[in-house]
C-alpha cells in the first residue's frame, strides 16, 4: 500500500515521500520519535501520521492475514441481526410483502416515480408509521423529514396520523387491558410532535443538514427514519459542473449510508424521474444519472399500470424484483382494493 | 443561509484563515467540495477538515421544527395557511379552501380552454374587498402571451360580483389593483420576476399569476433542443417556488400543451420487459397531448389543475395535489367566467387524471364567439 493513498494532507505526504517513506510497510516499524526527526515535524504530528497509517493498513491487510479481522462480522451473525431488525410498515400489505415486511432499518432506500404518483404521500406515511408503539408491533421511533420542495402539508400529516391511530385502536384494543394508558401516548398531536421537519432551500443547506444529522441523531437517539423529499430538487437546478455534482452526490450518499448503519435507522430518499434517450427513444428513468443509481441499497419505482398504482423493486441485494399494487386514500397509503379508492374528503 | 460567511462562524482562527486564504469564503464554497477535495486544497489534516466541515454544517443548517409546532403556527396565523377561494364551490372543497398560499399552482390545458379566463377571475378575487370574500390586495399578472383583456376582466367582474361593481368607482378601483406586466423576451421575463420579488415585499401584493410559463420557452427554442430547454427554466423553478414560500402568497402559472411524439415512451425500461403485464389503455393512446413543460417542471408544481375537453364537455381536473382526491368537474364558460356545472366531482381513477383531451370544444367556441377565446 502506497503512502500516497493514505488520507494525509499534501504537505505531509510530500514530506514522507521525500524522506523515503513511500510504502505503508516502511512506516510500520518506525518510532514516532524517529519519524518526527526524519520529517522535521512536531512529535504529535508524527504520532498522528502513524495512527492514520496503522488504521488504514489494517483494512488493506485483511485479505492477506488469516487472523480474524477487527470490525468484521460473520455472515451468520449478520443473518441473526437482520432477523432482529425491525421494519417499518408502509400500511399496504402487498407493498410490505414485496419489501420483505416493510422499509428496512440500517439501509438506504430510494423511492422514485412520476409527479403525482404518491411519493410524498408514502414519505409522510412512513414518518407516521415509524411511531407506532412497540406494543402494537411498531418501532416507537421518531422521524426526521427533510423537505426540499415545500410539498410537506401538515394538514395531510394530521389526516394520516389520525387514520393511523384509529387503525391501531381498532385492531388492538380488545386484546389489551392497558389500552387506556396507551391511548394517552397515542394522541395525534404526539405523532406530529415526533416528526422533526427541516425545510431546505438550497443544495448547500441539504449537504449541511446531512452533515449535521450525525450530531442531531446523537442527541435524539430514538429517530428511526430519515426521509428526504426529494433528494433531487436542488441538485437538478443549481449545478453547472456535472463532475462535481457527481462527487458531491456520492459523498452525500456515503454519509447517509453511514448514518443508517451507525444508528440503525432507515433512510428513505425520494427521487424524481426524467426522460432519458435510449437508442433514440425516450424512456423514463430516475433522475441524477447512472452513477447515483449505485448509491442506494434498495430502489423502488412507483408507476402507473393501467388505472392502478404499482410499486416495483428495481434493485435490492436481498429482495427479488417484484411489483405490487397500492393505492392512495384519504387515510394514506393502503392496499389496493378495486373499489373504495380515495374517499372524498370534505 | 447558503451564503453564510465562514469567517463569522467562530471557527478556530488558524483554520478560518486557511479557508480565507484559499478563497473559500461561504458555506456554499466549502460544502460544494468533498472532504478530500478540501484536504487537498487547504493542505490540512483529515481531522481538522472534518471538524471544520461539521462546524460549518451546523451553522448552515436551518433550524428544525416539529410538525406539531408547524401546525400550531399555521392555525395561529391564518395568513400562513390561507386560501384564495376560486368561488367554484366543488373545486374549493376539493382543494380544502381554494388555491393555497405559499405554494405553486399550475393550470394546464389546450389553447382556448379557459386558462386565461380562470386567471383573470382569480386576479379579481384577490383584488376584491375582504367583506366580499376577496383578499383586498393587489395582483400581479405577468402576461407573457398578450392574452390579458381588460375589457373581459371588467365584464367578468361586473357579471360575477355585481354588488361590488355597481358601486361608483369600484370597477376602476378593482381594475386598478391588477397590475399587468408584458415582458417581450425571456431576459425581460427573468428581470420582471426579480422586480416582482421586491415589490411583493413592499406592496400589498396578494397574488402572482404567470400566463404562461411555457410561452418563451416553447417560442424561442427549437423543439429538438430538449435538454437546454429543461435546463433554462431551472433557475425560474427554484425562484418561483421560494418566492411563493417566503412571501406566503398563492402563485398561479399556466402551461400550454404540445402534441406527444410517437416515439416518446412513457414507460420504464422494466415495464417494456414484462409487456404482458401492461394493461393497454386505448384512451391514453388517443390523446396525444402532454404538458409543454416536461416532467422536470411537473415535479416542481405543488398543485396541477388540468383543463380539458372530452366529447364537447369541458372538465377541470385536480391532477396533482398533496391533499386532494383526483376529481374532475365539468364546467362551462359564461360571461362571468368559468362556472361548474356540478359541484360534485367525478372521481377519476388511475393516470387518466393526468391526460389532456382536446375534443370537440371548437364547436362550442364558434357558437359563442371568439371573445371568450383564451
Amino acid at each position: 500500500m502506497e503512502v500516497s493513498s493514505l488520507p494525509l494532507s499534501p504537505t505531509q505526504r510530500g514530506k514522507l515521500i521525500s524522506a523515503g517513506y513511500t510504502t505503508r510497510l516502511s512506516l510500520s516499524s518506525v518510532s514516532p520519535h524517529q519519524l518526527a526527526h526524519d520529517l522535521n515535524v512536531p512529535h504529535e504530528e508524527a504520532i498522528e501520521i502513524l495512527k492514520i497509517a496503522l488504521k488504514n493498513g489494517k483494512m488493506g491487510e485483511s485479505n492477506s492475514t488469516h487472523s480474524v479481522v477487527t470490525g468484521a462480522q460473520s455472515a451468520w451473525d449478520m443473518l441473526h441481526e437482520e432477523d432482529m431488525m425491525r421494519r417499518i410498515t408502509t400500511s399496504c400489505g402487498d407493498l410490505d410483502n414485496i419489501l420483505g415486511g416493510g422499509i428496512s432499518c440500517k439501509e438506504v432506500t430510494e423511492i422514485g416515480g412520476v409527479p403525482g404518483i404518491g411519493k410524498t404521500q408514502l414519505g409522510i406515511q412512513l414518518a407516521v408509521n415509524v411511531q407506532i408503539p412497540v406494543d402494537y408491533g411498531g418501532l416507537g421511533g421518531k422521524a426526521v423529514y427533510i423537505d426540499t420542495e415545500g410539498s410537506f402539508m401538515v394538514e395531510r400529516v394530521y389526516q394520516i396520523a389520525e387514520a393511523c391511530v384509529a387503525n391501531i385502536m381498532e385492531n388492538h384494543v380488545p386484546q389489551r387491558k392497558d389500552a387506556r394508558v396507551c391511548q394517552k401516548t397515542m394522541q395525534c398531536n404526539s405523532f406530529l410532535e415526533n416528526i422533526f421537519y427541516f425545510r431546505i432551500c438550497s443544495y448547500t443547506e441539504q449537504i449541511a443538514v446531512i452533515n449535521y444529522l450525525d450530531k442531531f441523531i446523537e442527541e435524539h437517539k430514538d429517530v428511526k427514519i430519515v426521509i428526504i423529499d426529494s433528494v433531487t430538487f436542488h441538485f437538478r437546478q443549481d449545478f453547472d459542473d456535472w463532475a462535481q455534482r457527481t462527487r458531491v452526490l456520492s459523498t452525500m450518499a456515503l454519509k447517509l449510508m453511514k448514518l443508517a448503519k451507525k444508528f440503525g435507522l432507515a433512510v428513505v430518499l425520494l427521487n424524481q424521474v426524467t426522460n432519458k434517450v435510449v437508442e433514440g427513444s425516450f424512456q423514463l428513468s430516475l433522475a441524477l444519472g447512472d452513477s447515483w443509481s449505485h448509491a442506494c441499497t434498495n430502489r423502488v419505482i412507483l408507476y402507473w399500470n393501467g388505472n392502478q398504482r404499482y410499486a416495483y423493486i428495481d434493485k435490492s441485494p436481498s429482495l427479488r424484483s417484484a411489483s405490487a399494487p397500492y393505492s392512495v386514500t384519504g387515510k394514506g397509503i393502503r392496499d389496493s382494493t378495486s373499489h373504495c379508492k380515495r374517499t372524498r374528503m370534505m | 443561509m447558503a451564503n453564510k460567511v465562514i469567517s463569522q462562524m467562530g471557527l478556530p482562527k488558524s483554520i478560518a484563515n486557511i479557508f480565507a486564504a484559499r478563497n473559500i469564503l461561504t458555506s456554499k464554497d466549502a460544502l460544494s467540495l468533498t472532504e478530500f477535495d478540501l484536504m487537498e486544497l487547504l493542505d490540512v489534516g483529515m481531522s481538522d477538515v472534518n471538524s471544520a466541515v461539521t462546524h460549518i454544517s451546523e451553522m448552515t443548517c436551518p433550524p428544525y421544527q416539529t410538525a406539531l409546532s408547524l401546525m400550531e403556527e399555521r392555525v395561529q396565523n391564518e395568513y400562513l395557511a390561507g386560501h384564495l377561494t376560486t368561488r367554484l364551490k366543488g373545486l374549493d372543497e376539493a382543494l380544502c379552501g381554494g388555491v393555497p398560499f405559499g405554494a405553486l399552482t399550475e393550470l394546464v390545458g389546450p389553447s382556448g380552454i379557459g386558462k386565461t379566463q380562470f386567471c383573470m377571475k382569480l386576479a379579481l378575487l384577490a383584488a376584491l374587498p375582504t367583506a366580499c370574500g376577496g383578499l383586498n390586495g393587489r395582483a400581479i399578472y405577468i402576461d407573457v402571451e398578450s392574452k390579458f383583456s381588460s375589457r373581459r376582466l371588467i365584464e367578468i367582474g361586473a357579471e360575477s360580483f355585481p354588488e361590488v361593481f355597481q358601486l361608483e368607482r369600484m370597477a376602476q378601483e378593482m381594475a386598478g389593483r391588477i397590475l399587468v406586466l408584458r415582458p417581450t423576451s425571456f431576459a425581460e421575463f427573468t428581470e420582471s420576476l426579480q422586480q416582482v420579488k421586491l415589490s411583493i415585499l413592499q406592496n400589498q401584493i396578494k397574488l402572482l399569476i404567470i400566463d404562461s410559463m411555457a410561452g418563451f420557452v416553447s417560442g424561442e427554442n427549437d423543439r429538438d433542443m430538449k435538454a437546454p430547454k429543461q435546463h433554462s427554466l431551472g433557475w425560474h423553478i427554484s425562484f418561483i417556488k421560494s418566492l411563493a414560500e417566503f412571501s406566503r402568497i398563492p402563485i398561479v402559472v399556466t402551461n400550454q400543451v404540445r402534441s406527444q411524439n410517437c416515439d416518446e415512451l412513457v414507460q420504464y425500461p422494466f415495464q417494456a420487459e414484462n409487456k404482458h403485464e401492461i394493461v393497454k389503455d386505448p384512451e391514453r393512446l388517443n390523446s396525444h397531448l402532454v404538458a409543454a413543460l416536461g416532467i422536470h417542471w411537473a415535479h416542481a408544481v405543488t398543485i396541477r389543475l388540468v383543463l380539458e375537453s372530452d366529447s364537447g364537455q369541458r372538465y377541470i381536473k385536480v391532477a396533482k395535489s398533496p391533499i386532494s382526491p383526483p376529481l374532475a368537474f365539468p364546467f362551462i364558460i359564461t360571461s362571468s367566467g368559468i362556472s361548474l356545472i356540478s359541484d360534485n366531482g367525478i372521481e377519476v381513477k388511475g393516470p387518466e387524471i393526468h391526460s389532456i383531451h382536446c375534443q370537440g370544444f371548437d364547436d362550442f367556441l364558434t357558437s359563442v364567439g371568439p371573445s371568450y377565446n383564451g
